[in-house]
């Protein structure tokens, strides 16, 4: 049940930048994925939405292997990542150069605290990629710039509201120019009033073309930005298309049930 | 004109005892104060150094390391410092002499600031412990899980993340365990190391001016605990500098 089995062909065979595929993860006794499968091409921005402990941000966090994985293959911009036997990455350096590919936009936002928004943007280039530090500093100022956070570079997070936060952390993920960003709920934890301009600021990203995968709670905007939307439930893929179709006609009564709730 | 004020102050006798040249003793208790703090810098980093380690080990470590971690801490914390300043500086020094026989060596003559540092050093790393593991378990764990999905290797992580988010939590810690370290030097006077206080003991008992020395030698240790918190304090404040202060308000 991938992406591609339900699309009409592409007009040339686009790149794969993420496949996931039969993936399956336990905590405990308690299965959160049960055999997700799916593939995001190159350009593609992939919403995954579904009810609260359906297993989206889950199955996004097996991703860069946040969590490891119970079974299943991960495959980033053409490359496997290797496992053990017991699941977790037989490499340690291999998965910390796919995850320097991966920008990640979380929840809570994660900003570190000690740090300056600039400080926080230059941290992974300057420090995990080994960018010149000025040359990291130029292209942060310009990100910040773009976020609209020129003028908080030299503020420390604590001090900003959530939306300034989370774009700052947009910047942080922009920095290391990633083939992919992931974005687990990133406004979920903000007031409404601050929930538009953080969306808005993943809508341009969604517009120049970039690969995103997106867990969301925004029906409105995941119509609106995806090329692709699935539907969680219970740790499968309930349902999966094009926005249109899974939000204009949803062939599954629960996904029905799930739109009226979340309107 | 100074020496008339002290004359008429009745000091003119304190003066000449702590005076730094022969026959004044005031060398002497420098001299005391010196190797005093050298021991506490030693054991204090040394004590960083093992707490460190004993907090890593202690949080993300195997069953059995945590288990002898947990002894280590209890142990330590358990036994009176003087009991186990003269347990660790006699099994640490006869450990090294057995080991330089076996090996053909006649006896060694060890160091007192080394012996220091090792006995006061295994102390500290005891409290350290519990100190930096409780620092590191109040940092956001999203900082730590930030670190991980933008591919930080954990050293880096260790050096670039952890040790500066915790460095607030930990400093009013580690202050103290410092102003305990440059205390706890006094009692190493029981196995012969002339720091502060046995130089002082020295020379209360050659002149029998004990009022004066005393006096002067409890001058010095509040003089190093006064300067340590200006610098804790100093730390601290650079340490939180991305937390609003509490006093303020939110900025």
């Amino acid at each position: 049940m991938t992406a591609e089995s339900r699309q009409p062909p592409a007009p040339a065979p686009a790149e794969t930048a993420i496949i996931v595929e039969n993936l399956h993860k336990s905590f405990g006794s308690l299965e959160v994925l049960r055999g997700v499968s799916l593939t995001a091409r190159k350009g593609d921005v992939v919403a995954i939405i579904g009810g609260s402990g359906s297993g989206k941000s889950t199955m996004l966090r097996c991703i860069n292997f946040l969590e490891t994985p119970t079974s299943g293959r991960i495959v980033v911009n053409d490359e496997e990542i290797a496992i053990r036997p017991d699941g977790r990455p037989a490499n340690r350096r291999q998965i910390e150069r796919i995850r320097t590919r991966l920008g990640m936009v979380f929840q809570a936002f994660n900003l570190w605290t000690h740090r300056t928004l600039l400080e926080n943007v230059i941290e992974v280039p300057v420090h995990v990629l080994k960018t010149p530090r000025t040359q990291a500093i130029a292209r942060a100022l310009a990100l910040l710039d773009r976020v609209g956070l020129a003028d908080k570079a030299d503020t420390f997070p604590a001090f900003l509201s959530g939306g300034q936060q989370q774009r700052a952390a947009i910047a942080r993920a922009l920095a290391v120019d990633p083939t992919v960003m992931l974005f687990d709920e990133p406004t979920s934890a903000l007031d409404p009033e601050l929930v538009g301009e953080v969306l808005s600021v993943i809508r341009d990203l969604a517009a120049e073309g970039r690969t995103m995968l997106i867990v969301t709670h925004e029906m409105k905007f995941a119509r609106e930005v995806a090329d692709h939307v699935v539907y969680l439930h219970q740790g499968r893929i309930e349902e999966e298309g094009p926005p249109e179709r899974v939000f204009g006609a949803p062939q599954s009564a629960r996904l029905r049930q799930f739109l009226q709730t979340v309107g | 004109m100074v020496e008339a004020l002290l004359d008429t102050l009745g000091l003119t006798k304190t003066v000449e005892l702590l005076s730094l040249q022969p026959p004044g003793w005031g060398g002497n208790l420098l001299r005391g104060l010196a190797n005093s703090l050298q021991i506490a810098f030693g054991a204090f980093g040394f004590g960083l150094l093992i707490g460190l380690g004993g907090a890593y080990g202690k949080l993300y470590g195997g069953p059995i390391l945590r288990d002898l971690l947990t002894i280590y801490t209890t142990v330590i914390r358990a036994v009176p410092e003087l009991v186990l300043i003269l347990i660790l500086y006699y099994v640490g020094t006869d450990l090294i002499n057995q080991a330089a026989s076996a090996m053909g060596y006649g006896r060694v003559e060890i160091s007192g600031v080394a012996a220091g540092i090792w006995v006061l050093g295994v102390v500290q790393g005891a409290y350290a412990t519990e100190v930096l593991r409780g620092a590191i378990q109040a940092i956001p764990s999203g900082q730590l899980e930030a670190a991980r999905a933008f591919g930080m290797p954990p050293l880096m992580t260790l050096r670039r993340v952890t040790i500066p988010a915790m460095m607030g939590f930990a400093t009013p810690g580690l202050a103290n365990l410092w102003l305990i370290a440059t205390k706890d030097t006094a009692l190493l006077a029981i196995v012969g190391f002339s720091e502060l206080t046995l130089e002082t003991r020295q020379a209360a008992a050659s002149t029998r001016a004990y009022f004066t020395f005393f006096l002067a030698a409890g001058a010095l240790y509040l003089i190093v605990t006064l300067f340590s918190g200006v610098i804790f304090g100093r730390i601290e404040k650079w340490a939180r500098r991305g937390q609003p202060s509490l006093r303020e308000g939110n900025g």
